[in-house]
């Protein structure tokens, strides 16, 4: 078992649907929590398959798109200082601050660097004494144990010459800011596989007794996720509520302790402004104290980003939290692909526009 | 940004608590991955990994129970299904030309 090809298997997949049709007495409305998931959602053909009894939203599970862009505007200046290096994720990369993108400055003769993980970064650091590398920590709680190394790893080197600006988000508290939202749809979560590998689910349960809302916890998989969509279904039909695990290949209630225990060396929890929601309490993670020579925004404090007023157009916010699906954006597909994106979601490969923009055959049967 | 790959660990290098490095086989192609957040994993345990750090094991037992509980309900419905396909033939036949 390789845990990838067998949690693909057509037939079964096919068994799940007709499961999932069978158990359904009326349409639910699930959302998945994970930009991932959507990919695999829209790939497999699973939201086409189970239309008529189950709808999908797709929540704010893409890192990048929340990414406010005051912090982007920020590594772009510091982007075009000399001896400067900023680094990040080729996601990030991409995705537009009020005017152009990391990529965009690159072409301007900025130092941008795409890694593929944190401490690639801090090698960065070690081979280039001569200059400032910035790494730009971007992600959910999967991603933050790895930054959070990252940090480790250049306090024990002694790196002075490296630095994070980090914007880490986190899931829960926007999953509690959806529910409490006056135009919720939500009636039960698809949580996210990778986030619960390193958190657990055990913190679920406070928000699945408060909102009486299904969380079910699914993978990635096509297997995993008709399993997970079946595990909801099953709840809200029976009129429970609770926290079931349907990746438990990955995923304990208590999660990885390691894991949790090097992100609270390095972080704590803090307020984050959230890209189309606006400020969530305990949204984001911050660097501790200790760790306060690594931190981007106290090292180049000099460094002023200029607010510049964009008639933005587009509707990430509407998309991010449910409210409407890509296609009924105005401007999908015709004023913004992923060639001239409006937004993030359009940018980001696990942003939910992009998906259904790259499946959109698909989606007409 | 949540992609995490299952990958096969095939050699540790450094087991150090901070810097602990392995191998890890991803379907043939070998990858040096950090460790710091499962260092229990053994050679031949999978782990998944998400910007080249180990973030947690995955349990094969687990992952057989579910899929052979899942591959018994695919048999029990064809078995079904052949069960009402034998009991009909002559509907069926009726529909041919
Ligand atoms: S289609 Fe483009 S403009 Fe519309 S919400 Fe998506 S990214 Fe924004």
């Amino acid at each position: 078992m390789k845990f990838v090809d067998e949690f693909r298997e057509p037939e079964l997949a096919l068994r799940l649907v007709a499961q999932i049709r069978e158990t359904a007495t009326r349409r639910w409305v699930l959302m998945d929590v994970c930009g991932g998931q959507t990919h695999s959602l829209l790939r497999y053909g699973i939201e086409v398959a189970l239309e008529d009894c189950v709808e999908l939203i797709h929540g704010p599970g893409c890192p990048v798109c929340v990414t406010s862009c005051e912090s982007i505007d920020f590594a772009l200046q510091l982007a075009m200082q000399p001896h400067v290096i900023v680094a990040s994720f080729g996601d990030m990369l991409r995705v537009p601050g009020s005017r152009e993108s990391l990529l965009d400055v690159r072409a301007r003769g900025g130092r941008v660097q795409m890694v593929y993980s944190p401490m690639d970064a801090v090698e960065l650091a070690r081979n280039h004494p001569d200059c400032q590398v910035v790494f730009f920590a971007v992600g959910f709680e999967t991603t933050a144990p790895a930054t959070a190394l990252a940090a480790l790893h250049a306090e024990q080197l002694g790196l002075d010459n490296f630095s994070m600006l980090v914007t880490h988000v986190r899931v829960l508290p926007a999953m509690e800011a959806l529910l409490l939202s006056p135009v919720n749809r939500v009636q039960a979560f698809l949580a996210a596989g990778h986030v619960c590998a390193v958190t657990g689910f055990a913190e679920y349960d406070v928000l699945v007794d408060r909102f009486r809302v299904p969380v079910v916890v699914t993978g990635f998989e096509p297997i995993d996720l008709l399993q997970g969509i079946l595990g909801a279904v099953q709840q809200l039909e029976a009129g429970g509520h609770c926290v079931s695990n349907c990746y438990a290949r990955s995923v304990s209630r208590e999660g990885n302790i390691n894991a949790q225990k090097t992100v609270e060396t390095v972080y704590e929890v803090a307020d984050r402004d959230w890209r189309g929601f606006g400020s969530i309490r305990n949204g984001g993670l911050i660097l501790r104290d200790r760790f306060e020579r690594f931190d981007s925004e106290k090292r180049f404090a000099t460094i002023q980003v200029n607010p510049i007023s964009v008639v933005n157009t587009c509707l990430s916010s509407e998309v991010l939290s449910g409210q409407i699906k890509p296609p009924q954006c105005p401007y999908f597909g015709n004023a913004c692909t992923p060639d001239s994106p409006l937004g993030a979601p359009m940018v980001s490969s696990e942003g939910a526009c992009a998906a259904y923009f790259r499946y959109q055959w698909l989606q007409s049967k | 940004m949540c992609l995490g790959v299952p990958g096969r660990v095939s050699a540790w290098l450094d087991r150090d608590p901070l810097f602990a490095r392995a191998n890890i086989e991803f379907d043939g192609i070998q990858r040096e991955c950090h460790m710091a957040c499962v260092p229990e994993a053994e050679i031949g345990d999978y782990v998944i990994i998400h910007a080249g750090v180990a973030i947690c094991l995955v349990d094969q037992a687990e992952a057989r129970r579910v899929f052979d509980e899942l591959n018994r309900l695919n048999l029990l419905a064809e078995l079904e299904t052949d069960v009402v396909t034998e009991a009909t033939p002559i509907e069926s036949k009726r529909d041919e030309p």
